[in-house]
């Protein structure tokens, strides 16, 4: 029976020839990921069923990223915790301020996920993964707690959606805006319980930070999981980082999706997603009111790579953030940070009026290093604008690419990269 | 097993953010949590909660954030189960790997309204209005995850599984 990219991947972890969509499987797992938040609740559930160990300790990688640097005393105890379970199981991967980065910024950077493999992380962003042609997914604490005692998950097999890419992506236009454009076009739930499976002739002309960046919020279209084909642009960057022997899985020429949607790169205009759904997305020329903020943040798992903080700085570099305006840089990882000032990034975003943050998820979901007041507004490269997400329940997020975002920093308001005034132009 | 409570009723895509808001992540204590449940969208829930009720909401319930502290915090609001006409995939995980009872039925997410009397039988999957007598249908659970809730959760349904 021909079958999906993301099927063939659970089928071979499941150590079965085959499976179908809505088959219940147990698999072996390459790697259980948790971070500050998820993995306390975790190590409560793993001690409480007293189990005598770990299944591997180094499949277990424990991120400590969300309220680090520690924001309260209960998050230093929640870090504290995470590092007595980490020394106690030999967990070999547990990273710490000063190694540490965003979770999904950090393990692909590290080469700790790599092409086909089964990958679960108490963390609803871990789809990341699937832009390196992994099949990983988020998960709870309890599935992780198990998942880290037995290496085993159980799964229902997807049904997958087809994205056929083709084109190429046009100037100040990123993986961001393809992400956006796919979730205003399917919805919040367009993509439930399925799998997002991206290939076709256009893929070879998306970048691994455009990839990671789009895998990364297939969960905002309801996903399972988001996955790419593995092409030599995946290659060269896993094979840069580890030296594991990895299995390429590609999908059957003739594997059934419940859906195939066709998109066109060339196509893409920034887009940008309204509150308090990231459905809620408009094209950047479909945007007549003048939108004021308080806020940009650009960084995050979604774009706090290094391409992402070049396009930040390229924009703003000679240039001053809007008086008023606040606007936060966090980097994904201590690596992307001391690229960002070999190569002079952070320079011209700190000259330009930025504030330079250490790695961290904090502002993101409202926790800390730059949360909004009772009616502010913030445009973000993060991942989510929901009630509340940032800060206030009645402060507001719009989500971007850090292109638009950088221009928006400057004007003080949401902007056309191209037209910084609102004035109708084309590129 | 059954259940019967008081209904509150929410739209579509309620997310884990607003079930339970980060800033109070600090915390796995199942108590302190419930305090602040549903409080950004609906700030006196907890305030009219009892222990019991259902909360009854619309499509993609659960949505976002990974955050096991959402189920935590309604099943420890003394909430007994949800019905929605969807759930978002990790929170249907999650509820049943905690043992929070979550029941899928579009029909009855549509047709309930606030403050009504509902029960339900998880064996059945038979939902019932007590307030105006209308009886829905809900897909039961299959076996596989009837023996994951028969044993209380997931942790309990390993360690059988391990002593065997």
């Amino acid at each position: 029976m021909p079958m999906t990219m993301s099927q063939k991947i659970l089928a071979k972890k499941a150590g079965l020839s085959e499976v179908r969509a809505g088959q219940l499987i147990m698999a072996k797992l390459d790697m259980v990921l948790g971070n500050d938040i998820t993995s306390p609740v975790a190590i409560g559930e793993f001690e409480k069923a007293g189990f005598a160990g770990v299944f591997n300790t180094e499949k277990i990688s424990l991120v400590m990223d969300h309220f680090t640097p520690n924001k309260d005393i209960k998050a230093a105890e929640q870090c504290k915790r995470c590092r007595e379970f980490s020394r106690a199981h030999n967990i070999t991967n547990f990273y710490d301020v000063g190694e540490m980065g965003i979770e999904h910024c950090l393990l692909p950077e590290k080469g700790l996920v790599m092409p086909g493999d089964l990958i679960i992380g108490a963390d609803s962003h871990t789809c990341t993964y699937g832009a390196l042609g992994a099949f990983s997914t988020g998960v709870g604490s309890t599935d992780m707690a198990v998942g880290m005692a037995t290496g085993e998950a159980w799964f229902k097999v997807p049904a997958s959606i087809r994205f056929n890419l083709t084109g190429k992506l046009g100037k100040y236009v990123s993986g961001k805006d393809v992400i956006l454009h796919i979730i205003g076009m399917i919805g919040v739930d367009g993509a439930l319980y399925q799998s997002m499976e991206f290939g076709g002739e256009g893929l070879k002309n998306l970048t691994i930070d455009d990839r990671l960046c789009m895998a990364n919020m297939a969960i905002e279209a309801g996903g399972k999981n988001g996955i790419f084909e593995v092409d030599e642009v995946t290659l060269e960057y896993v094979r840069s980082r580890s030296n594991r022997e990895f299995e390429i899985f590609a999908p059957d020429k003739d594997a059934e999706y419940a859906r195939v949607i066709d998109i066109d790169l060339s196509r893409v205009k920034s887009t940008v997603a309204f509150p308090h759904l990231p459905e809620n997305t408009k094209t950047i020329d479909e945007i007549t009111e003048k939108i004021p903020l308080d806020q940009v943040v650009i960084g995050s798992c979604t774009n706090g790579r290094l391409s992402d903080m070049k396009a930040a700085a390229e924009i703003m570099k000679g240039k001053k953030v809007a008086k008023g305006l606040r606007c936060i840089i966090f980097p994904g990882t201590q690596k992307i940070f001391l690229e960002c000032m070999e190569l002079g990034y952070a320079q011209a975003l700190v000259e330009a009026g930025c504030v330079f943050s250490t790695p961290t998820c904090g502002p993101c979901l409202g926790g800390h290093m730059g949360i909004l007041a009772k009616g502010e507004r913030a445009l973000a490269t993060t991942n989510r604008n929901f009630v509340g997400r940032m800060g206030h329940p009645e402060s507001e997020v719009y989500l971007c690419s850090p292109e638009v975002a950088a221009a928006s920093a400057i004007e003080g308001h949401i902007t056309d990269v191209f037209c910084p005034h609102n004035k109708i132009c084309k590129p | 097993m059954n259940v019967k409570g008081t209904v509150h009723k929410y739209g579509g895509n309620v997310d884990t953010d607003v079930i339970i808001p980060a800033r109070y992540l600090n915390t796995t204590d199942h108590a302190e949590l419930a305090a602040h449940c549903m409080e950004d969208i609906d700030k006196d829930f907890i305030k009219r909660v009892n222990t019991g009720d259902i909360i009854v909401a619309g499509e993609n319930f659960g949505c976002g954030s990974s955050r096991e502290h959402a189920p935590i915090a309604i099943k420890a609001s003394g909430i007994s189960c949800v019905i929605a006409a969807s759930f978002a995939r990790i929170f249907y995980r999650n509820a049943i790997n905690i043992g929070l009872p979550i029941m899928e039925c579009p029909e009855a997410a549509k047709a309930i309204a606030r403050g009504d009397r509902v029960g339900a039988d998880f064996d059945t999957g038979e939902i019932v209005n007590e307030t105006s007598g209308e009886k829905f249908r809900a897909e039961p659970f299959p076996g596989f995850i009837k023996e994951i809730i028969n044993a209380g959760g997931l942790i309990n349904s390993v360690q059988l599984t391990m002593d065997n």
